[in-house]
């Protein structure tokens, strides 16, 4: 099996440690991932912010690039949501929404690479937990960790407790449940810097939520949301830091995961 | 431009938010309700097996209704005739709001009763009777609340939201003696206490007023029945009392069936209060003897909605509000930032639609989400609200210095070698970013720390430790 990994523009840009840790992990359970060098972002801060143009650009260039792999593995339930929810979207042309029903898009039209492409697309714990079939990926992590599910993870890719599931498996981890944890923590990609007084007033709750668990870290599969927790978080000087999932499921008791750490 | 006159010239979204989030009573009043409502329909709606079916059921009829909308006007309109009523067509608010006015000119009354109703709201038409010398009473007791208090509405089942029983208590012992009978001297803030100051205060309308004015949940086409939820029983005073009955209706509430209806009076209560079944469920059919009805189907921008392929779901909305009462942005916000009378999720897509993006306030509306999606999984007839709002955002304007920003990432982003340069410019540069940011970035740094930018981007060190083999 061909397995890419989608490394995401944020992760790629801001927290490399997220990738490395993603290919720590998968090697160590067996799978050998390649990088597309010509991978860069999944278009959905253009769509989400009103530019459908350039986002459907970045999607051809997307479907271009991951087409040929079996799974595409991205540690990131946003973009992965955007794939599988805006894609089919974006291809979808009057002509095809006028087709009748029962008939697929024409072969080798941008709907049917989309069709074909999209259901190989994977976040990282349904990777793991449905491709893979293991809960139990060999971590260790000997920390207080609450675990926040993000909304695209939550509502739009429906991972339930595939996250929490792998977590409870992390050997010396105490997950600790969050209050409100399916509420939105404001970020909403460019929400955050349209409405920003709104913005920040969902972060506070969400942040009070996460002090009151007396965590050590917060724990999500999508790092922008977590950019904008954590940046809260270190304004507050709450004392508590944020990991990615990757992160903590790539940590072993012998060290060898010194890439995550760079 | 359509719409209550009362909104006109607000500011955009986000400037409205940013003062009512500042607002800790108001804060605390929507916390406190949307909480409650929130849990009481999650209850309601966890207790039905078959609720999965049922919304699809609400969405299909919903849909079918919408495709075959002029078959079933159509039909409403001979069916209400044919029942002693007489049925008018309004293309815009200025149309709906002068045949209502004409027509209670003709009974020679200058006052009206008005049952809860959102279409009447929409296009103003208290403000409309007004400017001709006709005073409409509120008769539902929120609405009655943000009547007496010279306020606006701020949601779309519980207009008074954003109101506590304590400030309640003053707006009754203030205003009530200007608009009729007095608060008594001794009122408390007691709910029981409040509820009874209101009913004596409406008692005495009902019994004096001759012509009441009404919207509709749905209509049925089959019979040309007009059905009202409500939970307090004064709409059915309204709907009984007068001698002269005007309804005005939104085009988009037809049903074809009654068979069609039992699947709705199943979805509507469940989602709205949380209630397994409504209180008071009022139904007609034209006129009863001794009293004439008028039935104003309203289009108001609603025929332009239908005609956008993805926008058009937002006509299967049934104004339950649970969208609002999920919505993380609605519950900080408030109601008012919305600059309309429907506000929340729903407001944010549905606004847009009818009165257009010309104004920056409904060109911000698209944009008044997060996009967290509780506002779709709530829904009860399936409206993709995120789906929509996107779409919607694609269609307004946007500022000239976003639109750069956004060219240029999507430059960088179209090769993966300009996003390794821009990538290796940034680490280089990395010491030199401040902690605050500048201009539209500042947004970002008044309330949050920038991550730190790492010295090696991902795909760099790929290249340079070959996947991190060497």
């Amino acid at each position: 099996m061909r397995v890419a990994l989608f490394i995401t523009c944020v992760n790629d840009t801001l927290f490399p440690g997220t990738g490395r840790a993603v290919v720590t992990l998968l090697r160590r359970l067996g799978c050998d991932v390649e990088f597309p060098r010509a991978q860069t972002c999944c278009g959905q801060m253009h769509v989400n912010t009103g530019y459908p143009e350039e986002g459907r650009r970045l999607a051809r260039h997307f479907v271009d690039v991951f087409a040929e792999y079996d799974a595409v593995v991205a540690p990131s339930g946003s973009c992965a949501a955007m794939v599988r929810e805006q894609y089919p979207r974006l291809a979808r042309t009057p002509a095809a929404a006028g087709a009748p029903a029962g008939e697929g898009p024409p072969p080798g039209s941008f709907a049917a690479e989309v069709a074909e492409t999209v259901p190989k697309v994977y976040e990282l714990s349904e990777f793991l937990v449905d491709v893979l079939g293991v809960t139990d990926v060999g971590a260790y992590f000997p920390h207080r960790v609450t675990y926040h599910p993000t909304c695209h993870s939550l509502r739009g890719l429906h991972l339930e407790d595939r996250p929490t599931r792998l977590l409870e498996q992390v050997r010396g981890l105490e997950l600790v449940p969050l209050p409100g944890a399916d509420e939105c923590c404001g970020f909403g990609g460019t929400f955050a810097l349209k409405n920003p007084a709104i913005s920040a007033a969902m972060c506070a709750d969400k942040v009070h939520n996460v002090t009151t668990t007396g965590a050590e870290v917060l724990c999500a599969a999508d790092n922008s949301c977590l950019m904008h927790i954590g940046g809260t978080l270190v304004r507050q000087r709450a004392g508590v830091r944020i990991m990615h999932l990757a992160e903590i499921l790539a940590a072993t008791e012998s060290g060898d995961d010194r890439t995550v750490r760079g | 431009m359509n719409g209550d006159a009362t909104f006109l010239g607000m500011p955009a979204f986000p400037a409205n938010a940013a003062v009512a989030v500042r607002d800790s009573q108001l804060r605390y009043n929507l916390r406190k309700a949307t909480h409650t409502i929130r849990g009481k329909r999650a209850a309601a709606v966890g207790e039905l097996p078959d609720w999965a079916e049922l919304r699809r059921a609400g969405k299909e009829i919903k849909d079918h209704t919408l495709r075959n909308l002029e078959r079933y006007l159509v039909r409403m309109e001979e069916a209400v005739t044919a029942a002693g009523g007489h049925v008018h067509w309004a293309a815009d608010a200025a149309e709906a709001n002068r045949i209502v006015a004409d027509l209670v000119k003709a009974t020679g009354e200058t006052s009206v009763v008005k049952v809860k109703s959102m279409a009447t709201q929409e296009i103003g038409l208290n403000e409309a009777l007004e400017l001709e010398g006709i005073t409409a009473y509120e008769t539902d007791l929120a609405e009655l609340i943000v009547q007496l208090g010279d306020d606006r509405p701020s949601h779309i089942l519980v207009p008074a939201i954003h109101r506590n029983r304590a400030e309640i208590r003053e707006i009754f012992r203030e205003r009530m003696a200007d608009w009729g009978r007095a608060a008594p001297e001794d009122l408390t803030d007691d709910p029981r206490a409040l509820a009874e100051a209101a009913r004596l205060h409406l008692r005495e309308r009902f019994l004096s007023t001759r012509v009441a004015i009404s919207g509709a949940n749905f209509m049925i086409a089959d019979t040309g029945t007009l059905v009202v939820l409500e939970s307090e029983g004064n709409g059915r005073m309204c709907l009984t009392l007068p001698e002269t009955l005007i309804s005005v209706v939104g085009i988009e509430k037809l049903l074809p069936s009654w068979q069609d209806l039992e699947v709705f009076l199943q979805l509507l209560p469940r989602s709205s209060t949380g209630e397994r079944m409504n209180p008071y469920t009022s139904t007609w059919t034209g006129a009863v003897e001794g009293q004439e009805f008028h039935l104003v189907l309203l289009d108001n921008g609603r025929t332009n909605v239908l005609a956008d392929e993805i926008g058009r779901q937002a006509l299967r909305c049934i104004r339950c509000s649970a969208c609002l009462n999920v919505c993380p942005v609605y519950e900080r916000a408030g109601g008012h930032a919305y600059g309309s009378v429907y506000p929340g999720p729903i407001g944010a897509i549905l606004t847009p639609q009818l009165r257009g993006t010309a104004s920056k306030l409904d060109a911000s509306l698209p944009y008044a989400s997060t996009l967290c999606g509780a506002c779709f999984d709530a829904c009860p007839v399936a409206i993709d609200i995120p789906e929509v709002l996107v779409h919607l955002r694609g269609k307004v304007r946007h500022a000239r210095v976003e639109r750069l920003g956004m060219r240029a990432a999507g430059w960088v982003f179209n090769r993966p070698a300009r996003l390794a340069r821009a990538q290796r410019l940034g680490g280089r540069l990395r010491r030199f970013v401040p902690g605050r940011l500048p201009g539209p970035l500042s947004a970002w740094t008044d309330t949050r720390d920038i991550p730190d930018i790492p010295p090696e981007s991902f795909r760099d060190w790929w290249d340079r430790t070959d996947g991190g083999v060497q």
